[in-house]
């Protein structure tokens, strides 16, 4: 299965849920926050929730800034 | 502090005969200076320099997480036990700041937000169309809304009936560091304002801070000033120092501006 993460394209295993698309990136694990086709997944609902083909992930985190 | 020492005695303990402690959303701060975090060149010279500032309350901006990067500014003020205030720079639209605030409090677990909506990338200067917008949807969603604005008395009334937290008007452009340029403004916002005024973007110099508190704000916003500055850390202990002696003076009441000179010796006896 193919989504895109942070802008980037990468390929998952089928039936693949948020939070292994957020350790697909970092093993970080607070600080963190993800969206999935601009709505946020909230994180005790990362296990639960399976991606599907072509969607976008993005995953956000605090920077310097403002 | 890059070895020199500036002690005004100002610091602890100075009586401004009011109540000063500064009440934001429903917390009590001691310091009224709110620092940024942008344009520091290194984390290492952000922790000094907030240090050196003093303040309880500090944003950040949220981005795509890159993986390859090294320290986190949120560490930083873990250490320092500030509070973090997510903002949503960058945003054009009502929409993207909203989508950024709920990602911001689901990563920072706050349901502060600094709500800042852009209208161009040459003057950044703040749409208050889409920033009301979103203030409107995010006091709906239970957010603490601190909204970035121009220096307009009639947005500042309307964004506190919907609800916002503080206003928090320009002084000049973000990084600018023009200062405050229509003071008069600036003093028409807080003669009508049931909230917090928090003074955000354009202080240059202490000299700006001070004014801002002078005029009756209730704190200041700065990041480039400092982070930006030759020597950041002492920049930093330059406008605590201001910021407290604003609020004093503000306190104290000022003398009316003459016309001519009053003589402050008793006359020669003739």
């Amino acid at each position: 299965m193919k989504v895109t993460i942070n802008g980037g394209a990468v390929e998952l295993p089928g039936e693949a849920t948020v939070g292994e698309a957020v350790r697909a990136l970092t093993s970080m694990t607070s600080g963190v926050a993800v969206a999935v086709n601009g709505e946020v997944v909230s994180r005790s609902a990362w296990e639960s929730t399976r991606l599907s083909e072509s969607d976008l992930v993005e995953v956000l985190t605090a920077v310097q800034g403002g | 502090m890059n070895g020199v020492e500036v002690d005004t005695g100002m610091d602890t303990g100075m009586d401004t005969g009011v109540d000063d402690v500064l009440a934001l959303g429903g917390e009590k701060f001691t310091s009224r200076l709110i620092m940024g975090t942008g344009g520091a060149p290194s984390l290492d010279v952000l922790e000094q320099a907030l240090e050196e500032s003093g303040t309880e309350i500090t944003t950040v901006a949220m981005r795509r997480l890159d993986p390859a990067a090294r320290g986190s500014v949120l560490d930083v003020l873990r250490r320092k036990g500030i509070k973090v205030l997510p903002n949503t720079a960058g945003c054009f639209t009502a929409g993207e700041a909203v989508l950024t605030a709920r990602l911001a409090r689901e990563a920072l677990e706050t349901n502060w937000v600094k709500l800042e909506v852009i209208s161009d990338e040459r003057t950044l200067l703040p749409d208050p169309i889409e920033t009301f917008d979103a203030a409107e949807r995010l006091v709906a969603d239970g957010f603490v809304v601190l909204p970035y604005i121009g220096d307009d008395p009639a947005l500042a009334r309307r964004l506190e009936q919907a609800g916002c937290a503080a206003v928090m008007p320009l002084g000049a452009p973000i990084g600018s560091g023009l200062g405050i340029r229509n003071p008069h403004n600036i003093e028409l916002i807080v003669e009508s304002a049931g909230v917090p005024v928090i003074l955000d973007a354009g202080i240059g110099t202490a000299s700006d801070a001070a004014l801002a508190m002078e005029l009756g704000c209730d704190a200041v916003l700065l990041a480039s000033a400092v982070t930006r500055a030759q020597r950041p850390g002492l920049m930093a202990a330059a406008m605590r120092h201001a910021v407290t002696a604003g609020r004093a003076a503000r306190a104290a009441g000022r003398i009316p501006m003459r016309r001519y000179a009053e003589a402050s010796s008793p006359s020669l006896p003739v």
